[in-house]
C-alpha cells in the first residue's frame, strides 16, 4: 500500500473533510486523516487551523498514530502556544507510560516544543526521565536537557539539570554517557560559565565509554577530549594510546575525530619516538579516506591540507595517492592538486611534473589553469627543479591553447623573479605568443618581463609600443604595468623610448581617472625630471626574493583549525566565529578586531557575482579563496610594482588601496554626472515614497526612482523606470555589489515589459535576504548597476537600504523570553544613545504604534516619575534579535535608547535606523 | 549540530523536511534550490549561504541535504547522509522520488529515530527494524509486543552490541564470506605504473544462532609474524603474508583488541554486513595489462591498436570484460577489427566499447581500429584531450593483493559447527591507461 495517495487531495473543502475525519470514532479513519494532514504539511501547505482537531487524536494507544500527532504538534505548537498547552496533559501521561518507547517519545517531543508555558511543565517529567531505569529513556532525556537549554537557560540551571548531566557521565550505559557528553559540550559552547570540565576523574570514564558506545557516541566523546589539556606527557601518551585504535574504524567521522585528538595531544609529548609512532599510525587511515565517497574524500583532503602544514612528516611518502583520477569530481581534483604541491620535493618532482603536464591537457579550464600554476609554484619552491619546470611550461606553451599559454606566462614571470638572469633565453618563445594574450594578468606579466629585460630584447620598444596603442582600453593593472615597463625601458635605453615615455606619462597623468595611475605617473615624471641616476637607482633596484606561501595559513589560524579538524571550519579554512552566528560573547569580542581589519572585497565589475574561476567550495570559502588570491595578487602586484614600493614612504602601498579599485572609479565618474542619492543617510523614507536615484536632471537616457519596501514577509525594491531615450528599452538586468547586508535580487533580470520611448513603468524586484549576512564595517549604502539590453549600456547608482526592511514579522518576543535574552547578552554588547526627536509634535503611544508597523514590536510599557519606558524587540532575517529599551521623558525632546543584541556588530546601523524610524514615522 | 534534513527532487522541490532545531526555517530550502541546484556546476559538496551551511549528496535523483548553522562536524554529517541512503534502501529497496513519497510517514518516523536534536543516535538498520515497522505488514505491530520484549529492544538499542539481538535462531548455521577486491590502476602512456592499489572488502553473510564469538584470520604479514611469536620477523620472510596498508572495521569488531594483538574478534550482526575494508599497494598482481598505441595521423585520421593481456593462471578466466577506448568528439567512422569479443563505436560515449564475455587466463587479444574524423567545423584550436582507456572486468577466485582467508573460528554456547563458504572476486575499480 503506498502512501503517495495522501498527496493527491487538492480539491476544495478538503480541510473541512479532514476535520470530519479527524473527529471520527474509528482509529484507522483518524490515522488516515492525520496522514493526509502530514502529507499536506510536507508539501508546505498550512494546516495549522486543524490544530485542535489533530490534538484530539493524541490520546491513543496506537503508537503509529501517536507519533504522527506528535510530529504535527512539534511543527505547529509555536503558532498556537495557547492551544499547545492542551497537549501537556497527554505528554505528562505518556511520560509515565509503562512502555519506555512511549516515555522517551513524550520527552523527546516535549523538548522540541519551544513554547514557554510548555517548557515549564516539562521540568518534572524530564527530571524523572533523567533517572529512568530504562537507558533508552535516559539517553533521550540527556539530549532533551540541551533542547531545553536552548529555549530557557536559566530554567535548566535553576533546576539543577546540569549537575544531573554531569553525573550521567558515570552512567553504566555507554549511549547515555555519549549523549550526556554531546549535550554538555553544546551547552558549554554557549554558556557563560563553564558547565563541562574534563578532569582526571571523568577522563577515565569517558575513555572507558569510548570503547563501548556507538560510532556517533565515539565522535561526541572524541570531540570532548579535545577540550582537555593533559597534565603531563605521561597522561597525554596514555590518552593517545587509548584513542589510536579508533583510527581503524569504518566511520570516517570517528577516524578524523581521533586524528584531531592525536594532533592536539601530541603537542604535549616531548618524546620524539612516541610522536613518530603515532604519526605513523595516522598516515594509513588518512589515505584510506581517499577511497571513500567523493564528499568524504573532499573533506579528508581539506583536513589533510591542514595536517600536512602542521606535521609534514606524516604523509611525506604518500605522493602517489594524491594523483588525480580522470573521473574524480572537480572539487576532489582541485584539493588533490593543492596537496601535491605541498608534498612535492626534489625526489618526487619528476613524477609530479609529469602529472601536472597531463592535467594541463584536461577539459576543465579551472583545473588546467591550476595545474599550470602548480608547475610555477613548484619551480619557486624547489630550486633544483626550476629548470625542468621551465621546460614543461615551454612544452605547454607550444600547445597554443589560449588559457594555458596565458597562465604559463603568468607563472614564468614569478619564476623570473625568483631566479633572475637565468632563463632569459626563453623570452623569444614568450614574445612569439604576444598576440594571443587577452587577459589582464597575463598581459601585465608579459609587459613586466619585457620591461625587466628591456636591454636584452632588441625590439622591446616595438613590443611595448604595440601595447601602448590600446592604452586607454586596458585594465588598470595593465596600464600600471605598461607605465612602469616603459619607464624601465627609458632608463635602460633612453634613445629608443624618449617618445614613448612622454606619451605614456601624458596618458597616465592627464587622461586617466585612475588616481593610482595618475600618482604613479607623477612620481615617475618628477623622478625622471630631477635626477636621472636617482631614478635609475630607485626603479632598477634589486628586488627581494619571493617564496611560495599561497597555501600556507597563518600560524595561529592553523592552530585553531587543527582544533577544528573534521568540522565545517576545517572545510572553509576559516575560524568558526566567522560563519557561526551563535557563539560565546567573549570570543566574538576577541575576534572582532581581526574582522575589522579585513578589507571589504569588491566583486569585480565585469562579472555578475563571484568570478567563475574562484568559486569551488562554498561561498565562504570562496571569499577565503578570494581573500587569498587577493593577497596573492597583492604580492604579485608588489612584485611587479616593486620599483614603486621602493619609493618607500612617498607612496605608501598605493596599489593595495581598495579605494582605487575600478568600481570605485566608476562611482567617481558617475558622481560627476550628477546623480542623486548620495545625499547622506537621511534618505530612508517610508516605502511607498520613491526617490529619484539616477538621471534626475533628465540628461540621461533613463531615469530611475526607487525605494525598498517590506510587505507580506518579503523585501522588494520598487522601481520606477522612465525611458528618456529615442528607442525601446527591452530588458533590464540589475546587479547589487557586495554590501553590508548580504542581500541581492532573487532574479537579476527584471520582470517587466519593454519600455517605449517616453514611457514610464513600475517594477518590483524581489530581494533575497534569506541569506542575509552582515559584514563590517557597516555601510547602509548599496552600490548597484543596471544594464539595459540590448544596448548593453550600464548605469551606476546607489541607494540607502533601510535596515528595518530586514525586520521580520515574527520578531515579537514573549515577555519572559525577552527578559531571559536581555539577561543572557553580556553587558559589553549594550549600547546607549540619545535620539533627538525632530518631529513637530509627537506622543510616545502613536510613535510606538508606528514602530510596531515596522516590525519593531513593543513588549511592555511602564511609566514612572513622568517617564515612559518601553521595551521593544525585533528580529532580523538572519535571526539576530535586537532588544531595545526606549525612555521618553516628559517635556523632553530627547529619547534615550538602550539596546542590546545577540550580534553586537549590527548595533551602529540599528541605532541609525531607529533614529530614522522615529523621526520619519 | 544538524539543524534540518531535506530530501529534495532534482527540481529542488522539497519531498521531506525535518527540522530539528529552531535556528532555521523551511525557507532555507529555497536558498539551496537557487544557489546549488539552480547553478550550473557544483564545485563543492559543502555550500555556505549566509551563515547557513548546506552539506549534500545526490542519490537516485534525490538530493539529501543536511543543514546547519553551527560549526558542525561535517564528516559526521556526510556519514549520516550516506548511512541514511543505506537505511532507506534497506527499508524500501530503491531510493527515488516515488519511494520517498510512498513511504513518507515511515521516513518521518525514521528521521525521528536516527537524529535527535540533530545528534545522530542510531543508524543500524537491524535495530531500527525492531521497532520502526510502519507499513511492514509482516512485522508485528509494536502495540502488541509484550513489556519485556520492549525493554529488550531499548536495551539493545542503547547497549554495547546494538547490532544483534540475543535470541536469534537458525536451523542451519551458515556463514558466507565474500572477499571482493577492486583494483585501481593508473598507467602512463609509456607503460609505467603511476599508481596501483587494491581496496578490498570482506563481506559476510551470517546466519548463526545465539551470540557467537567469531575470530577472523587472514594472511596479513604483521598478524602472521605476531602469531609466530618470539621468532624475529626477519627469519620469517618466507611466509606468504601480504602487506596491508590500512584496515577499517565494522563497528562490531573490537578495535582495542586489534590494536594490542592484531586479532580480529567480534560478535557479528545477523545477515549481511561488511566486516572490514583494507587497502594494499605492494606487490599487486594486475590481472590485465593494456598496451595501447594511438596515433593521430593528420587532422582527420586516428589509428589505434590496443592489446589486452591477461595475467593470471590459464585455469581461471575473466568475465564481463569491457574496454573503453576514447575517440575524439568529431569521430565519423570507425573500422574495427577484433580477435575476440565484440567492439562497436558508441557516439554517446565518445569511444569504442570492446566487450569480451569470457577472457581466458594467460592470453592476449588485440583490437585494431581506424578512426576517421570529420573535418573540424568550428575552428576550435584546442587539441583532443586524449582521455585514458578504461577497463572493467571481474575475475573470480582471484585476488589481486594475494589476500586469503586463513580461518574463521566461531564459538557459541550451544557449540554448533557452522558451515562456512569463502569466495573471492577481483574487479576493476578505476583501471586506466593513459594514451
Amino acid at each position: 500500500m503506498s502512501d503517495s495517495k495522501y498527496f493527491q487531495t487538492t480539491k476544495k473543502g478538503e480541510i473541512h473533510e479532514l476535520k470530519e475525519e479527524l473527529l471520527s470514532q474509528r482509529e484507522d479513519k483518524k490515522k488516515e486523516a492525520v496522514k493526509k494532514v502530514i502529507a499536506a504539511m510536507t508539501v508546505g501547505k498550512d494546516v495549522s487551523m486543524l490544530f485542535t482537531h489533530v490534538l484530539n487524536c493524541m490520546q491513543t494507544h496506537n503508537l503509529e498514530l501517536k507519533k504522527l500527532v506528535y510530529l504535527y504538534v512539534m511543527n505547529y505548537a509555536k503558532n498556537h502556544p495557547d492551544r499547545a498547552i492542551l497537549a501537556v496533559n497527554t505528554f505528562q501521561k505518556d511520560a509515565t507510560d509503562p512502555n519506555p518507547l512511549i516515555r522517551a517519545l513524550a520527552v523527546r517531543t516535549m523538548g522540541c516544543i519551544r513554547v514557554d508555558n510548555i517548557t515549564e511543565h516539562l521540568c518534572e517529567p524530564l527530571r524523572h526521565a533523567l533517572k529512568d531505569q530504562d537507558p533508552y529513556v535516559r539517553k533521550t532525556a540527556a539530549v532533551c536537557v540541551a533542547k531545553l537549554y536552548d529555549v530557557n537557560p536559566e530554567l535548566v540551571e535553576n533546576q539543577g539539570f546540569l549537575n544531573i548531566l554531569n553525573d550521567m557521565l558515570g552512567d553504566s550505559n555507554p549511549m547515555v554517557v555519549a549523549n550526556a557528553v554531546a549535550a554538555l559540550t553544546e551547552i558549554d559552547e554557549v554558556s557563560k560559565t563553564e558547565v563541562f570540565r574534563i578532569h582526571s576523574g571523568n577522563l577515565n570514564k569517558l575513555l572507558a565509554a569510548l570503547n563501548e558506545c556507538t560510532e556517533w557516541g565515539q565522535v561526541f566523546i572524541l570531540n570532548s577530549l579535545c577540550k582537555y589539556t593533559p597534565r603531563d606527557s605521561q597522561e597525554a601518551e596514555n590518552v593517545c594510546e587509548r584513542v589510536a585504535p579508533r583510527l581503524q574504524h569504518a566511520n570516517s567521522a570517528v577516524v578524523l575525530s581521533a586524528v584531531k585528538v592525536l594532533m592536539k595531544y601530541l603537542n604535549s609529548i616531548p618524546n620524539g619516538d612516541s610522536v613518530r609512532t603515532f604519526c605513523k599510525k595516522m598516515a594509513p587511515p588518512l589515505v584510506t579516506l581517499l577511497s571513500k565517497e567523493p564528499e568524504i574524500q573532499f573533506l579528508g583532503l581539506r583536513n589533510i591540507n591542514l595536517i600536512v602544514q602542521r606535521r609534514p612528516e606524516i604523509l611525506q611518502y604518500e605522493m602517489k595517492v594524491f594523483f588525480c583520477k580522470y573521473n574524480d569530481p572537480i572539487y576532489v581534483k582541485m584539493e588533490k592538486l593543492e596537496i601535491m604541491i605541498m608534498l612535492a620535493n626534489e625526489k618526487n618532482i619528476d613524477e609530479v611534473l609529469l602529472e601536472f603536464k597531463e592535467y594541463a591537457t584536461e577539459i576543465d579550464v579551472e583545473f588546467v589553469r591550476k595545474a599550470v600554476r602548480a608547475i610555477g609554484r613548484c619551480a619557486i619552491k624547489i630550486d633544483r627543479a626550476s629548470e625542468r619546470c621551465i621546460q614543461v611550461l615551454l612544452d605547454l606553451i607550444q600547445t597554443k591553447v589560449n588559457y594555458v599559454v596565458q597562465e604559463a606566462i603568468i607563472v614564468i614571470k614569478d619564476i623570473f623573479r625568483k631566479y633572475p638572469n637565468k632563463y632569459e633565453g626563453i623570452i623569444a618563445t614568450l614574445c612569439a605568443n604576444l598576440e594571443s594574450l587577452d587577459e589582464p594578468e597575463a598581459k601585465a606579466s608579459m609587459i613586466w618581463i619585457i620591461g625587466e629585460y628591456a636591454e636584452r630584447i632588441d625590439n622591446a620598444h616595438e613590443l611595448l609600443n604595440s601595447f601602448l596603442e590600446g592604452f586607454k582600453d586596458e585594465n588598470s593593472q595593465v596600464q600600471l604595468q605598461l607605465l612602469t615597463a616603459i619607464v624601465k625601458l627609458f632608463l635602460k635605453r633612453p634613445k629608443d623610448a624618449q617618445q614613448m615615455v612622454q606619451t605614456v606619462l601624458n596618458l597616465s597623468t592627464q587622461e586617466s581617472d585612475n588616481p593610482d595611475l595618475r600618482d604613479r605617473g607623477f612620481v615617475y615624471w618628477r623622478l625622471l625630471s630631477t635626477d636621472f641616476e636617482a631614478a635609475k637607482a630607485v626603479v632598477l633596484s634589486e628586488k627581494p626574493l619571493i617564496t611560495d606561501t599561497t597555501s600556507q595559513l597563518d600560524e595561529s589560524l592553523l592552530n585553531e583549525l587543527i582544533m577544528n579538524i573534521s568540522t565545517l571550519a576545517s572545510v572553509y579554512h576559516k575560524p568558526p566565529e566567522t560563519f557561526v552566528a551563535k557563539l560565546k560573547g567573549i570570543k566574538r569580542g576577541m575576534r572582532k578586531e581581526e574582522e575589522d581589519e579585513e578589507e571589504p572585497d569588491y566583486v569585480d565589475d565585469d562579472n555578475n557575482g563571484p568570478s567563475p574561476n574562484q568559486g569551488y567550495a562554498g561561498q565562504q570559502q570562496q571569499n577565503n579563496q578570494q581573500y587569498g588570491q587577493q593577497q596573492q595578487q597583492q604580492r604579485s602586484g608588489n612584485l611587479i610594482d616593486l620599483d614603486l614600493s621602493d619609493l618607500g614612504s612617498a607612496l605608501p602601498q598605493q596599489s593595495n588601496n581598495p579605494y582605487a579599485s575600478p568600481q570605485q572609479q566608476q562611482y567617481n565618474n558617475s558622481n560627476d554626472l550628477g546623480f542623486l542619492g548620495g545625499g547622506g543617510n537621511n534618505n530612508v523614507r517610508s516605502p511607498v515614497q520613491k526617490s529619484v536615484i539616477f538621471g534626475g536632471d533628465k540628461s540621461q537616457s533613463i531615469q530611475i526612482a526607487g525605494a525598498f519596501s517590506r510587505a507580506n514577509n518579503r523585501v522588494s525594491l520598487e522601481l520606477t523606470l522612465s525611458n528618456n531615450s529615442q528607442q525601446q528599452m527591452a530588458r533590464f538586468k540589475i546587479q547589487f555589489y557586495q554590501n553590508s547586508f548580504g542581500i541581492s535580487p532573487i532574479d537579476p533580470i527584471l520582470n517587466c515589459p519593454p519600455i517605449e520611448p517616453g514611457q514610464t513603468i513600475e517594477v518590483s524586484i524581489p530581494i533575497q535576504c534569506a541569506n542575509a549576512a552582515f559584514t563590517q564595517p557597516f555601510n547602509p549604502v548599496i552600490d548597484m548597476a543596471m544594464m539595459v539590453l540590448p544596448s548593453q549600456e550600464k548605469f551606476y547608482f546607489k541607494m540607502n537600504f533601510p535596515f528595518n526592511c530586514l525586520f521580520t514579522e515574527n520578531g515579537r518576543l514573549e515577555r519572559d523570553s525577552y527578559l531571559a535574552m536581555w539577561r543572557s547578552i553580556p553587558e559589553t554588547n549594550e549600547r546607549q544613545k540619545e535620539i533627538q526627536i525632530r518631529l513637530n509634535q509627537f506622543d510616545p503611544a502613536s510613535l510606538l504604534a508606528k514602530l510596531n508597523q515596522k516590525n519593531l514590536f513593543e513588549i511592555v510599557r511602564k511609566s514612572n516619575n513622568g517617564q515612559e519606558i518601553s521595551f521593544l524587540s525585533c528580529k532580523t532575517e538572519n535571526s539576530i534579535y535586537i532588544l531595545v529599551e526606549l525612555t521618553f521623558s516628559q517635556n523632553s525632546r530627547v529619547c534615550k535608547a538602550i539596546s542590546k543584541s545577540t550580534a553586537p556588530e549590527v548595533m551602529p546601523i540599528f541605532e541609525h535606523t531607529l533614529d530614522n524610524l522615529i523621526n520619519n514615522a | 549540530m544538524i539543524s534540518a534534513l531535506f530530501l529534495m527532487n532534482g527540481k529542488g522541490e522539497v519531498l521531506i523536511s525535518r527540522i530539528y532545531r529552531d535556528d532555521i526555517s523551511r525557507g532555507v530550502a529555497n536558498a539551496f534550490r537557487l544557489e546549488v541546484i539552480g547553478s550550473k556546476e557544483t564545485r563543492s559538496p559543502v555550500k555556505l549561504i549566509g551563515s547557513t551551511s548546506f552539506m549534500y549528496i545526490k542519490v537516485g535523483g534525490i538530493y539529501i541535504v543536511g543543514v546547519s548553522r553551527q560549526n558542525v562536524n561535517a564528516c559526521m554529517v556526510f556519514e549520516v547522509l550516506h548511512q541514511l541512503v543505506d537505511i532507506f534502501k534497506s527499508y524500501f529497496d530503491t531510493l527515488d522520488e516515488d519511494a520517498i513519497k510512498n513511504n513518507f510517514v515511515l521516513v518521518y518516523e525514521l528521521l525521528d529515530e536516527i537524529l535527535d536534536f540533530g545528534y545522530p543516535q542510531n543508524c543500524s538498520t537491524d535495530v531500527l527494524k525492531l521497532y520502526i515497522t510502519q507499513g511492514q505488514g509482516k512485522l508485528k505491530s509494536l502495540d502488541k509486543l509484550k513489556q519485556d520484549k520492549i525493554s529488550k529492544i531499548t536495551i539493545q538499542a542503547t547497549g554495547t552490541t546494538p547490532w544483534r539481538t540475543p535470541d536469534i535462531k537458525h536451523k542451519k548455521n551458515e556463514l558466507y564470506i565474500d572477499v571482493i577486491e577492486s583494483v585501481n590502476l593508473l598507467m602512463s602512456a609509456e607503460g609505467n605504473i603511476l599508481r596501483a592499489d587494491v581496496s578490498g572488502q570482506v563481506m559476510m553473510k551470517c546466519y548463526l544462532s545465539g551470540m557467537p564469538e567469531c575470530k577472523f584470520g587472514m594472511n596479513d604479514k604483521i598478524i602472521m609474524d605476531k602469531e609466530k611469536g618470539s621468532v624475529p620477523a626477519r627469519s620469517q620472510r618466507r611466509t606468504n603474508g601480504i602487506e596491508i596498508d590500512d584496515i577499517t572495521f565494522h563497528q562490531c569488531v573490537r578495535l582495542g583488541k586489534f590494536d594490542t594483538d592484531r586479532t580480529i574478534s567480534f560478535i557479528p550482526p545477523d545477515g549481511e554486513f561488511e566486516l572490514m575494508r583494507y587497502r594494499t599497494t605492494e606487490h599487486i598482481n594486475l590481472p590485465f595489462k593494456v598496451i595501447p598505441i594511438v596515433r593521430e595521423m593528420g587532422r582527420t585520421r586516428l589509428e589505434c591498436s590496443v592489446t589486452v593481456k591477461s595475467n593470471f593462471s590459464s585455469k581461471m578466466f575473466g568475465s564481463n570484460v569491457k574496454i573503453i577506448i576514447p575517440t575524439p568528439k568529431n569521430t565519423a567512422v570507425c573500422k574495427i577489427v577484433v580477435a575476440a569479443g565484440k567492439a562497436k563505436y558508441m557516439p554517446e560515449q565518445d569511444g569504442i566499447i570492446w566487450r569480451i564475455k569470457r577472457f581466458p587466463g594467460d592470453t592476449e587479444f588485440t583490437l585494431r581500429a581506424e578512426v576517421e574524423l570529420m573535418a573540424s567545423v568550428n575552428l576550435d584550436k584546442k587539441t583532443w584531450s586524449r582521455p585514458p582507456i578504461s577497463m572493467e572486468f571481474q575475475v573470480t577466485m582471484f585476488t589481486a593483493s594475494g589476500f586469503h582467508v586463513r580461518f574463521l573460528k566461531v564459538v557459541e554456547k550451544s557449540n554448533y559447527t557452522p558451515i562456512k563458504w569463502v569466495r573471492y572476486l577481483t574487479k576493476a575499480g578505476t583501471y586506466q591507461n593513459r594514451i
